[in-house]
């Protein structure tokens, strides 16, 4: 660490600081679309990161597309891209849940095991269909390279752009649940399904429209992460640990649990990373997550939930 | 590269190995008769009860074709089964057709080391064309020596082992990784590396021969070694960190889905790999397609194969791999040591005259295969190849310019000493 400039290490700290804010972002990201359909439902999708995977191909798909048929609007196509992955991954959820979870609700194990099952036929289906090599998302040139805000200190712009869509799309999911009627309905069903049932919920739509707009989500961040990695039948795989990580960490019934959750793992991660190397810095974080999950096994934040 | 075809030898049976490549359409019209007329008896060639008969024999192929290593292995078996068709089309093996098993294993080690044994016991394969990670060759290697297989394993991979039942087809680490760090101590002047990875044995080990190296043989310093959990996708930190140490080269060996957030990132951190040296050893064409030419356009490759490579060998072997497999294919290192497997195997029996694992491990030493996509290889006593060295610049359209390559064929060193 000596022998630098004040100067320099200044700016490291600058960059350091945002690229832990970068991570924040993505975690978040990833976990928004699992933390609020566990969180509702109670059921743990394994598929999680497949439907992530979809957003990506169809990122991929759109950018052909446009290349092809649309180059004059190429530098836009991200934006079409994301409304398209949302749109698929999110009727996808829709038809998963009519066909599969909704018989499965009695028995909250099982649609562990049926969602891994599906994580599976996922992806073989995207083998099947693209290709068993990685495909490459070409992006727009404006969305690549950086920021020079002063002569040492760089801003990314693709990081830039998911600190922004985290943002918004965070807003919206708050807005919907604290806002809007659905949202009432959503937090009733969690607080006592049974009793939000009676007096007139139809919670069996309520669960189906989480579901969707969960998995939707998850195309979403899908969509923003061919920005940052790969996209290839099994790349979902990569982000899964952290994903359960992160709603695990936060107390799988809140919002702002999995927002805090995201902020603790990723700053510690990032920081580690800098002082210690890449995988000691995961041991780490790993273990302070044990330890805190130790003392506190509900998570961060929890509701008060009457069982 | 010495491939010109000596036309007088043409006919021989022991020379039909070169044509391959660059001449095998315009021959095979004539061959086939040929072989017929002195087709060694079945009881000659087999005397160990392999699947030959007196018109077939029979091969394994054993790769993922599902699962997370699908992505890496569907070369090799595209160009196991290409060299397996042309050899076919040339009159086969001692005059024997090749037909071939094809099993999946799935990305999951046991099921390999499973399907190795219905390959070789039940099916009774002649040889077996398969494996691309480590962990499955080790795998495997237990049921290759107890049931007496031959392997032909196409990865560059780590050294430390050589076995009776195997040719490595591709290169061990000393063979990567020496005469690049040479290079560019040479060309670009380089004094400080910063040495990256996935962690597991392969970087692991090809790390520790490059520090091994730099430090006593070249006297230069290495100012970082990190390792990333496989599948890692933040790179953020060590970029950062990078930038502060300011290393001459980057040498990074990441894989798999890793490696695109890598490239990715480090160009959106506005590095800028024209003017920053990265040398890798685990980025080859293949890779190059999930990761995006323009991500890592002006970053250096060291390895033995390049799509691009010039030679009369591979301006044959490239239209005909793009035409079994679709115009958008390319061809990476592996493939071209996968595409090495059925050829060497076949030379090899014309050469010991029999299928048999013993006289084929023993007739395997000195064989030499000079229709070899890559030039000319030769079978090392240690069962690996000698083959050059070379350094390839990334273009943006995927592909690399082939910018060096060493004059003298490098020996295997599956066990270097002073690198351990």
């Amino acid at each position: 660490m000596f022998g630098y400039s004040l100067g320099e290490l200044g700016s490291i700290l600058v960059m350091q600081g945002f690229s832990g804010l970068i991570l924040f972002s993505v975690y978040l990201l990833m976990a928004l679309g699992l933390a609020i359909i566990f969180g509702q439902m109670g059921v743990i999708n394994m598929a999680h990161g497949e439907f992530m995977i979809l957003g990506a191909y169809m990122t991929y798909f759109c950018s052909h597309l446009f290349q092809s048929h649309l180059p004059t609007l190429y530098a836009g196509y991200f934006f079409v891209a994301m409304i398209v992955a949302f749109i698929v991954s999110g009727a996808a959820g829709l038809f998963v849940e009519w066909a599969l979870i909704q018989r499965l609700y009695k028995r909250p194990l099982d649609t562990l095991l049926a969602t891994w099952g599906l994580s599976l036929i996922m992806q073989q289906a995207f083998r099947s269909g693209f290709g068993a090599r990685e495909v490459g998302v070409e992006l727009p040139p404006w969305m690549m390279g950086s920021l020079q805000v002063t002569d040492t200190i760089e801003v990314q712009i693709n990081g830039l752009f998911v600190m922004g869509l985290t943002l918004l799309i965070t807003a919206g999911v708050a807005l919907l649940l604290f806002k809007s009627r659905w949202g009432l309905q959503v937090r009733s069903v969690v607080a006592n399904r049974t009793m939000a049932g009676a007096v007139g919920i139809d919670t069996r739509r309520i669960d189906r429209f989480t579901f969707g707009l969960g998995c939707g989500i998850a195309g979403i961040a899908g969509s923003a992460f061919t920005m940052i990695g790969s996209t290839g039948p099994t790349a979902g795989q990569l982000y899964i640990v952290d994903t359960f990580l992160v709603v695990v960490f936060g107390g799988a019934q809140s919002l702002l649990g999995t927002i805090a959750s995201a902020f603790t793992i990723s700053q510690s991660q990032s920081t580690l990373e800098f002082f210690l190397t890449g995988s000691m810095a995961k041991v780490l974080t790993l273990l302070i997550v044990i330890g805190i999950l130790m003392l506190r096994p509900q998570g961060l934040f929890a509701l008060k939930v009457r069982r | 590269m010495s491939s010109e075809k000596p036309t007088g030898n043409l006919l021989t049976p022991t020379r039909r190995g070169l044509l391959v490549g660059a001449a095998t359409l315009s021959a095979t019209a004539m061959l086939p008769q040929f072989a017929r007329a002195d087709v060694p008896p079945t009881s000659a060639v087999n005397t160990t009860g392999l699947a030959v008969t007196d018109t077939e024999v029979t091969v394994g192929i054993l790769h993922s074709v599902t699962g997370t290593m699908a992505i890496s292995e569907t070369g090799s078996v595209e160009a196991e089964k290409l060299a397996i068709e042309q050899i076919n089309a040339q009159g086969g093996v001692l005059g024997r057709k090749i037909k071939f098993i094809q099993e999946d294993g799935a990305s999951d080690w046991p099921t390999f080391a499973e399907k190795a044994k219905k390959l070789l016991v039940q099916d009774k394969c002649a040889a077996v064309m398969g494996c691309w990670t480590s962990a499955s060759r080790k795998a495997v290697l237990p049921v290759f020596e107890q049931y007496n297989g031959m392997l032909y394993y196409p990865t560059f991979y780590e050294g430390l082992e050589q076995s009776k039942n195997v040719i490595y087809t591709g290169q061990e680490a000393t063979q990567q990784i020496l005469a690049g760090l040479n290079w560019v101590e040479k060309e670009k002047g380089a004094k400080t590396f910063y040495l990256l990875g996935s962690d597991y044995i392969w970087p692991r080990t090809s790390n520790k021969i490059a520090r091994k190296h730099i430090e006593n043989v070249l006297k230069l310093k290495v100012v970082g070694e990190e390792y990333f959990p496989l599948g890692s996708t933040q790179f953020n930190s060590v970029i950062n960190k990078m930038k502060l140490v300011k290393p001459d080269v980057i040498y990074a060996i990441i894989v798999g889905g890793s490696n695109v957030a890598f490239y990715k990132q480090l160009k959106a951190a506005g590095i800028d790999l024209n003017k920053q040296t990265l040398m890798t050893i685990s980025v080859t064409e293949d890779e190059i397609l999930g990761i995006g030419g323009e991500n890592i356009v002006g970053a250096y490759a060291c390895m033995k194969y390049f799509q691009s490579l010039d030679n009369p060998n591979n301006k044959a072997f490239v239209p005909a791999f793009k035409k079994m497999w679709g115009e958008n294919t390319v061809i990476g290192d592996v493939t071209q040591a996968a595409y090495l497997g059925p050829w060497l195997w076949k030379l090899t029996a014309e050469k010991a005259g029999s299928f048999d694992i013993d006289k084929i491990a023993a007739a395997s030493p000195g064989v030499e295969f000079k229709g070899a996509p890559e030039g000319y290889v030769r079978i090392h006593e240690n069962h690996h190849l000698w083959s050059k060295t070379r350094v390839g610049r990334a273009r943006d359209d995927g592909q690399y310019d082939v910018i060096y390559e060493t004059a003298e064929l490098m020996e295997p060193d599956p066990f270097p000493k002073g690198y351990q």
